[in-house]
């Protein structure tokens, strides 16, 4: 019961504060709404029992990542952006291409509706210890995945200093 | 009833940290301007109570009393919101650290990552902040704060890591229950990384040297140019309480937490008696001092101070004394922890504030390059001679005597590189190329 409680919170709060994000003038104040979004994901990961991940998504999105967004924000000239339009104007073809991407989801719901399965929550203290277990599966059983992933992190870092920077 | 118990004493104890803490931030200024004063070889504040004891209380009525004023074209909501993101996430990274082994809100399995993920989000607070304030001085304290913490952050992190490879947990507990254990301080066993993290901890901080932020010469006030009033002093209970949490984070990961020097040798088990010898060392201070006072309001004041001493030190003493076995000698542990972890918090701070006071402030263009040429460089080898270390140790089953220091000696070699590298750069021989020339300020 409480953990339904908690999960609606978040995901409501994930999904208005997302909306705020599109919505919103002002660049700073988009940014706020998303750390809010990004945030209440990490809430969700709390909820599920997944700690390491919830500090993950703190440290990573909400307090790495999206400071630097902010600092990017605060360089650029906000007043410029506020005389601007917002939106594109045939926002009437979006609206039919979104009701029909609605309808078709809805319409894959419904179809499959006996055969979806979704998993359990796990029990909490079923995931303890968290970060060692996490630890194991990305070192152990995943070794060479993430190995990768990380390799094309450093590349595509690399490559935007390259691009920056006219004399390395 | 039995769902409801094992919340009990963390929400005690989270209220008395909460209720304490302004209390405990207005003295730590006290005790700064008083160090900086004993630095300058003058008396500091006399004026409130004995040897202005009452300093912090009436700092804090002015404070509360004064006019709250929001800049007109500032981003209100914004502008209000700012300073208590400040104080939240500062708060919020105490809850997991352990003030002796009895006195911890929670214990979490990502104990350490919780704090610095935590306290990474203060950053908005001071970011957020400077812009709503809709001021130059704002923006550019809010933007050089923004910029110093990302890059120190990089090192801090590191170095924790390098201390996290030797205790093998981040639970805050399992770390100083890792050091009990070996019985070395990770001080010892990791010196390049204390060092890293002394550092980086300070520039976290935004204290001199390295408070470019809040540049007084500068930028007038940095980000809190335009507070005033209770708003300010969310942001200065802020920062203090930052203080604390990066003093308690290397406390407890590097100075043994609230183990006693040497906690493992029973030969040494008379220093126990310290914590109350010093409680009655400082309360003689205050009786000697008692009819020096001016005022007999100020005598009284004293002789309490004097009291309140002795009674610390009878509860310090008290448990040594009680017979084995008993409730009050099973509680030492607690007690003794709370004093030697609080002790250690306090002589960290002391060393910020001893810095304070010895070296004027760095350049940014100084500061951005001892971060990122000389720490981040240094705290990444740092991780790998600890790892080194540690796998000569299981692997090879070398002692750890001699694999251990072997990785830090591989840090004190880059360290040696980096800063002959980091010479060259500032003062280069002729016809070596130079794009920018140094500014010798």
């Amino acid at each position: 019961m409480l953990d339904q409680v908690v999960f609606y919170f978040f995901a409501v709060l994930a999904v208005a504060s997302a909306i705020l994000v599109v919505t919103r003038r002002n660049a700073v104040q988009s940014a706020i709404f998303l750390v809010t979004a990004l945030l209440a994901t990490a809430g969700i990961f709390l909820n599920l029992n997944a700690e390491f991940l919830f500090i993950v998504q703190v440290i990573l999105y909400a307090g790495g990542i999206m400071v630097l967004f902010v600092f990017v924000i605060m360089l650029v000239n906000i007043d410029v952006a506020l005389h601007q339009v917002q939106f594109n104007r045939q926002w009437f073809v979006a609206l039919i291409i979104t009701a029909v991407l609605a309808a078709q989801v809805v319409a894959a719901i419904a179809v499959s509706r006996g055969s979806l399965y979704t998993m359990p929550a796990a029990p909490a203290g079923t995931l303890e210890p968290n970060t060692e277990r996490v630890a194991f599966v990305l070192f152990h059983t995943y070794m060479l995945p993430f190995e990768i992933a990380s390799i094309l992190l450093l590349v595509a870092m690399v490559g935007a200093v390259v691009m920056a920077k006219k004399r390395v | 009833m039995n769902a409801i118990m094992p919340y009990v004493f963390p929400v005690l104890f989270a209220l008395v940290i909460v209720a304490l803490l302004p209390l405990v931030a207005g003295y730590i200024v006290l005790m700064e301007r008083k160090v900086m004063a004993d630095m300058q070889v003058r008396l500091g504040p006399m004026r409130v109570g004995p040897h202005g004891l009452l300093q912090p209380i009436a700092d804090a009525v002015k404070l509360l009393l004064k006019e709250d004023i929001i800049p007109e074209n500032a981003d209100r909501l914004v502008f209000w919101g700012a300073p208590l993101i400040s104080v939240t996430t500062a708060m919020l990274a105490l809850a997991a650290l352990p003030i002796g082994p009895f006195f911890q809100i929670a214990d979490l399995n990502i104990g350490l990552l919780f704090i610095l993920g935590i306290s990474s989000l203060g950053i908005f607070g001071t970011v957020l902040g400077g812009w709503a304030s809709n001021s130059h001085y704002s923006l550019l304290g809010a933007l050089r704060s923004a910029a110093q913490l990302v890059s120190y952050e990089t090192s801090a992190g590191m170095a924790i890591v390098g201390a996290l490879l030797l205790a093998g947990t981040l639970s805050t507990r399992g770390i100083v229950q890792a050091q009990s254990d070996t019985g070395w301080w990770f001080i010892f066993v990791a010196p390049v990384g204390f060092f890293i993290y002394l550092v980086a901890s300070i520039a976290e901080t935004n204290r001199a040297p390295f408070d470019m932020p809040e540049a007084e010469s500068e930028l007038v006030a940095g980000y809190m140019t335009e507070y005033s009033g209770f708003r300010w002093a969310l942001y200065f209970l802020a920062e203090y309480t930052n203080m604390i949490v990066v003093a308690s984070i290397a406390t407890t990961l590097f100075l043994g937490g609230w183990l006693r020097p040497f906690a493992n040798t029973r030969a040494l088990n008379f220093l126990d008696y310290l914590p109350p010898l010093l409680m009655v060392w400082v309360a003689g201070y205050c009786f000697r001092r008692t009819p020096k006072q001016p005022v007999a309001v100020q005598k009284m004041f004293m002789a309490a101070v004097g009291v309140l001493c002795i009674v610390l030190a009878g509860v310090l003493a008290m448990p040594l004394v009680a017979p084995a076995g008993s409730l009050l000698a099973s509680s030492k542990a607690g007690i003794h922890g709370a004093f030697w972890f609080l002790f250690k918090v306090g002589a960290y701070i002391y060393v910020f504030m001893w810095l304070r006071f010895t070296f004027p402030r760095y350049r940014f263009d100084q500061l951005m390059r001892l971060g990122w040429q000389f720490l981040v460089p240094l705290s990444i080898v740092n991780v790998m001679g600890i790892g080194l270390g540690l796998a000569l140790h299981r692997q090879l089953n070398w002692p750890n005597g001699l694999s251990l220091p072997l990785g830090n000696a591989l840090t004190a070699v880059a360290a040696a590189y980096l800063l002959s590298a980091a010479e060259k750069h500032e003062h280069p021989r002729v016809g070596e190329e130079e794009e920018e020339t140094p500014v010798h300020a």
